[in-house]
């Protein structure tokens, strides 16, 4: 586990030297911390006892003044050890960032977003945390109890020895209390989860709820997890209520302890009464902090978890291989697939494809689900790598462009319409921040978002994303579309992009895709046929081969898949044919 | 055009701004004495526990003011004459005050926590059961998250003050003012000089906990921006990198990161001078105590162990004074919080059970909307003299463009709203004089997007008749042809369903909602077709099961398909609220009016091709 302190240490290495002097600032802290609990005693002992008063103003000056030179130490170490951790963390998080913005869509397919986000904010302040203070914290409870027990051994040795017992017992009680409560906090917080998740449940599908009636019973789901919450809560009381009590007796049965026999030593005349009183203010600078050694060393082992969790993704491994990465000009547009075959969790999800689309054309794919069209498209901008042959733009195997080269001279049009949370024309320049106000507004004349932006209040200055205007998903999907164009891309995949528009808006959206100057080569993914059926080319997939090829009325001659998915979509339009030559030839009559 | 040109020049910013956040809503307000007495309120039925929270609390309180003074008796046992008698006498008060003290916390801990986990507990009871019972205007106006938001953190961050806040501010104004009575009746002139400090001590404190807490907001402000950003980018991660935007990205992320580091310090430096400054004016206080009780030690009027009482005493004031400047930070949170539950609670539903309702009995599926005219928001009706009559068993397709008014009908029906005038009769009962829950029981809802609750898909079959057995919801699955897909699947029925429903396609989730559907077996269906695109043989799949989905019901389907569209038994066509024809599809294509012209849009590029 230590090693991760060492994988991480490029994180934290440029800033040590202010965590030394931070520590050494600590040292001081702790030294001067003494100082109360000395003066004290020179006074009772020399200025009450002994009678100079002369040294009455110079101790009680010493007081005041040993407290500010403590102060000034203490928030220096604080500080200094808050900036070190601050520092690293920032680092920390700007790499992760990197990091997250170079992952393989694999890494992406994988995890969860709670997943990652949890790494990126719990874990990253618990790792930031121990740097912050954590460290500080145990030496600083290190220092305190060794000079402590110094201060005392120098008093008196006999007491200083039987109040050192306190001292193991404290720790030993304040590790098993902290065993105790992390399992009960994991409860706390997992009681929670369920709360939330119940509640965000019944909120999102409130509409299904009230059309069943069924409110009674998300009721008593509710207050099921409601309760559960409670009684977690409830459990970490029950170790509060004994914990805290007991360490705080503890101490004060130190003092009386300190009273009794420190009592009898000074009426013996083997202690001095100073002695005495600086021994009742000394006992609690061990207690405090003993009694959070567990916290501390948890914070350490939590620290080291969240430093691990971390490097599974700071060390994820690109699947792509970057080596061969040279070329960067401008694209023609042609696409080459040779005997391409894709192989997912040792299936093959692709099998021998081969295929050209030439500069301009338009090639549509067409399956069921789980044929492979996406995995087909997802191969052009490099979002994962062929098994065995090879897909060529330009006649250059994509694994030989640039990365960057080859993915800003593509649109790529995902199914999921995700908009980021700013205006829509940021949204729709996403790929040219630069682009002007023209470019954004032919790029959604042309998606035929124009329209619908037009209408809206802000127009292209509307918010939208989690917090701005709600757009439906074939607004999204639109301006997703418009977002594929503004960078003029030599080769344009959408991929199921017109999918909760309707059929008259689709039409609407090819047409004006097929008229546009400069057209780029087209990849065609769409479930309805009426979207591809004007393709240069329609590759039929099946089971991840291609199946049939050829233009829409070839394949509907063929009588093959195509033409089975063309009846089964189309029955109702045979009806609308015989209904229209039935009118024609009642007009002609 | 014109206007974005217009705007490029004042907001150039604006469009060109990579990513923005809106901040949250306020964190905190000022106090209002009407909110703190409503949220007081929810204290009251607990009096047992704040009346024995209070006495362990009046248990801590005599230890904290006869602990020291005993302590200083036993110093002036050992200085005095040596009586060995007299400091066992105090040592056994003592440890007999620490073990009084011992049990009072206990009792106190345990007790806060308990009536402040109690009081929340049901807050967040009566508001999500409140919530629940809100007629959907509520939950059309505003997205699920920002509800979740009140429900969850808000009523969290009362957690604290009722726990902790109110309990120990009591025992705290006691404290300080039991420590200075103390202390002013062993010796009114080493208080006084003692003291000096306290007022002192309290303004310091209130203005560095308002300052600190300033900071600190400024601090959460932006972690949430910041996190807003991290969540978002990796749900959009895709599109940024397929459209190389990493390198901006990263320098926005660096701006807001180092943005958040400065602020963070800040606040720290705020912060953490906070224990110092305390510590010092404790040592001045310390300072003036032994420079003047010397004199009077020497003097005669005081001893040694009043001096080291008062010290201890001196010791104990800093607690309650910085709780009681929390306390105040926490009741301006309280403030905002509370006053946003209220505003929800204080909401009342607008479709409700009002007056006399009778049970609606057993339905046969007469429908009949009676010149039903209706406005979301007033003014601009969305529905407008809607009159038709439904048979029972008839399926009833609603179309026309969006927004033409068919969401309303269907909204109306099921009455999610009430008609502004008219009247929706079913069976001849008007909707509004049957009770809410008879109606919906008797009533199937299949809406566009299905919503999939967490659990096994027999649990999701079963939401609509919860005493169904597994083998009435394998033969509704059956039905509706959606038992296929679901075997093929791992785990079968017992598959369990992610949030949102992910892992199965939109067109497996509709499937689902029929068997729900027709497990249920409503007189009354209400379906709204989805637009969106089915994987063709899914959709041939929820085409058949739609016929006997239908079939034997009175059913109004938002339709899109044509195949259902054409077996409907009668065709409403809608246009900017209002029914614009009426028949069957044959009738209507016939006459060649909207009905025809509507399809003859969606279905020419086919027609001709």
């Amino acid at each position: 586990m230590a090693g991760v302190y060492r994988r991480l240490s490029r994180f934290y290495r440029p800033y040590l030297s202010l965590l030394w002097v931070s520590l050494g600032f600590l040292v001081l802290t702790a030294l001067l911390q003494l100082a109360y609990p000395y003066l004290l005693k020179a006074i009772v002992n020399r200025v009450i006892l002994g009678h100079r008063e002369e040294l009455l103003l110079p101790l009680a000056g010493a007081i005041l003044l040993a407290s500010l030179a403590k102060g000034i130490c203490n928030f220096t170490q604080a500080y200094l050890a808050q900036v070190f951790g601050a520092r690293t963390a920032f680092d920390l998080r700007n790499e992760l960032y990197r990091k997250l913005n170079h992952l393989p869509f694999r890494f992406y397919d994988e995890i969860h977003t709670g997943d990652l986000m949890s790494r990126l904010t719990a874990d990253l302040d618990a790792f930031r945390m121990f740097f912050a203070f954590g460290i500080n914290n145990l030496l600083n409870l290190f220092f305190t109890i060794v000079f402590s027990i110094g201060m005392m051994l120098t008093l008196d040795v006999r007491l200083a020895l039987l109040l050192s017992i306190v001292i193991p017992v404290l720790a030993a009680t304040a590790i098993r209390f902290d065993k105790k409560i992390g399992p009960v906090f994991m409860a706390i917080r997992q009681t929670l989860g369920r709360l939330n998740s119940g509640v965000q449940e019944s909120l999102m599908g409130v509409r299904t709820v009230k059309s069943f009636a069924r409110e009674a019973h998300e009721i008593d789901k509710f207050r099921d997890r409601n309760q559960a919450y409670y009684d977690a809560n409830i459990r970490a009381t029950r170790l509060w209520r004994t914990f805290f009590p007991a360490i705080e007796l503890t101490g004060n049965l130190g003092v009386v302890l300190i009273l009794l026999v420190g009592g009898w030593l000074v009426m013996s005349g083997h202690m001095n009464l100073g002695d005495l009183v600086a021994f009742l203010s000394l006992i609690w600078y061990m207690i405090w902090p003993m009694s959070q050694l567990g916290f501390f060393l948890n914070n350490w082992t939590q620290a080291t978890a969240a430093g691990a969790r971390l490097l599974e993704i700071l060390e994820q491994e690109d699947d792509l291989d970057a080596s061969l990465e040279e070329v960067d000009r401008p694209m023609d547009g042609l696409v080459e697939f040779r005997g391409v075959s894709v192989k997912l969790g040792g299936e093959y999800v692709l099998r021998d494809v081969t295929f050209t689309a030439r500069p301009g054309q338009t090639l549509a794919i067409v399956g069921l689900t789980g044929s492979g069209k996406s995995t087909l498209v997802s191969l052009i901008p490099r979002f994962r790598d062929v098994d065995e042959g090879a897909v060529l733009v330009d006649g250059v195997d994509v694994r030989h462009w640039k990365r960057e080269s080859l993915r800003r001279q593509m649109g790529f049009v995902f199914q999921e319409a995700f908009l980021f949370s700013t205006t829509l024309f940021a949204n729709i320049a996403y790929g040219r921040p630069d682009a002007d106000v023209d470019r954004v507004q032919e790029a959604s004349e042309v998606a035929d978002a124009a329209e619908f932006i037009e209408r809206l209040p802000d127009r292209y200055l509307t918010l939208v994303g989690e917090r701005g205007l709600g757009l439906s998903g074939g607004q999204r999907q639109r301006a997703s579309i418009a977002r594929a164009l503004v960078p003029e891309p030599r080769i344009l995949i959408l991929d199921d992009a017109t999918s909760a528009v309707d059929m008259e808006t689709e039409e609407v959206i090819q047409k004006r895709l097929a008229a546009r100057m400069g057209r780029a080569t087209t990849f065609l993914i769409a479930q309805r046929l009426n979207a591809v059926k004007d393709a240069d080319e329609i590759l039929v997939l099946d089971g991840g081969r291609i199946v049939e090829r050829g233009r829409h009325q070839e394949l509907l001659d063929l009588g093959g898949l195509y033409r089975q998915i063309y009846d089964m979509q189309f029955r109702d339009l045979e009806a609308l044919r015989q209904f229209a030559s039935a009118c024609k030839a009642e007009g002609e009559r | 055009m014109a206007r974005v040109r217009e705007v490029q020049g004042n907001a150039e910013a604006l469009l060109r701004a990579p990513f923005i956040y809106r901040d949250d809503e306020a964190l905190e307000k000022k106090l209002q004495l009407s909110l703190i007495l409503r949220l007081a309120s929810y204290m009251r039925p607990y009096p047992k526990l704040i009346g024995f929270a209070l006495l362990a609390t009046g248990g801590n309180l005599v230890v904290t003011l006869l602990a020291p003074y005993l302590v200083g008796r036993a110093v002036d046992a050992l200085v005095g004459n040596r009586q060995s008698h007299l400091l066992f006498e105090y040592a056994a008060a003592l440890v007999a005050l620490y073990l009084l003290n011992f049990a009072a916390s206990f009792c106190r801990i345990d007790l806060t926590n308990r009536l402040g986990q109690r009081v929340i507990q049901r807050l967040r009871d009566e508001l999500f059961v409140h919530v629940q019972g809100l007629s959907s205007d509520f939950f059309d106006a505003r997205p699920a998250g920002s509800i979740l938001v009140r429900i969850l953190n808000d009523v969290n961050s009362l957690q604290d003050l009722f726990t902790n806040g109110v309990i120990n501010s009591i025992t705290n104004v006691f404290t300080l003012i039991g420590i200075i009575a103390i202390m002013f009746s062993l010796n009114w002139r080493l208080a006084t000089v003692a003291l000096v400090v306290v007022p002192f001590m309290f303004v310091l404190s209130l203005r560095l906990t308002v300052q600190i807490r300033r900071a600190w907001q400024q601090v959460r402000l932006r972690l949430s921006r910041l996190n807003a950003h991290l969540a978002e980018a990796i749900q959009g991660m895709r599109v940024t990198e397929a459209y190389v935007r990493a390198d901006e990205n990263q320098t926005f992320f660096e701006q807001m990161n180092r943005d958040y580091m400065r602020t963070f310090l800040r606040a720290q430096r705020f912060s953490i001078p906070f224990g110092p400054l305390v510590d010092l004016t404790g040592a001045l206080g310390s300072a003036l105590l032994f420079w003047y009780g010397v004199h009077l030690v020497h003097t005669g009027v005081v001893t040694v162990g009043l001096l080291v009482a008062f010290a201890n005493y001196l010791g104990s004031f800093w607690t309650p004074i910085s709780q009681l400047g929390q306390l105040y930070n926490q009741v301006l949170v309280a403030m905002a919080s509370s006053e946003r539950i209220f505003q929800y609670l204080d909401t009342r539903p607008t479709v409700t059970d009002r007056g006399v309702v009778r049970e609606l009995p057993p339905v046969r599926g007469h429908v009949e909307f009676c010149h039903v005219t209706f406005a979301y928001q007033p003014a601009r009706p969305a529905i407008e003299d809607v009159s038709f009559v439904a048979r029972p068993g008839e399926t009833i397709a609603l179309v026309g463009h969006t927004g033409a008014g068919k969401s309303t009908v269907v909204n109306l029906l099921a009455r999610f709203y009430d008609p502004t005038s008219g009247e929706i009769r079913i069976d001849g009962h008007d909707l509004r004089s049957v009770s809410l829950d008879s109606l919906r029981r008797q009533m199937g809802m299949v809406l566009q997007e299905t919503f999939l609750f967490s659990g096994t898909l027999m649990d999701n079959i079963r939401y609509g008749r919860p005493n169904a057995t597994d083998e009435e919801c394998i033969a509704a699955a059956k039905a509706v042809y959606a038992d296929e897909f679901i075997r093929r699947l791992p785990d079968g029925y017992f598959t369990e369903v992610q949030e949102r429903g992910t892992r199965l396609s939109q067109g497996q989730r509709q499937l689902i909602s029929f068997a729900r559907a027709i497990l249920a077996d409503p007189r009354i269906l209400i379906l709204d077709e989805a637009t969106a695109s089915i994987d063709t043989y899914t959709e041939h799949l929820i085409q058949r099961a739609l016929k006997v989905l239908l079939q034997g019901r009175t059913s109004f389907v938002v339709a899109h398909r044509l195949s259902t569209i054409r077996e409907a038994d009668q065709i409403l066509v809608f246009d900017g609220g209002r029914i614009v024809e009426r028949g069957r599809h044959d009738d209507l294509m016939r006459r060649r009016g909207d009905y025809y012209k509507l399809v003859q849009a969606q279905y020419r590029s086919m027609m001709e091709g």
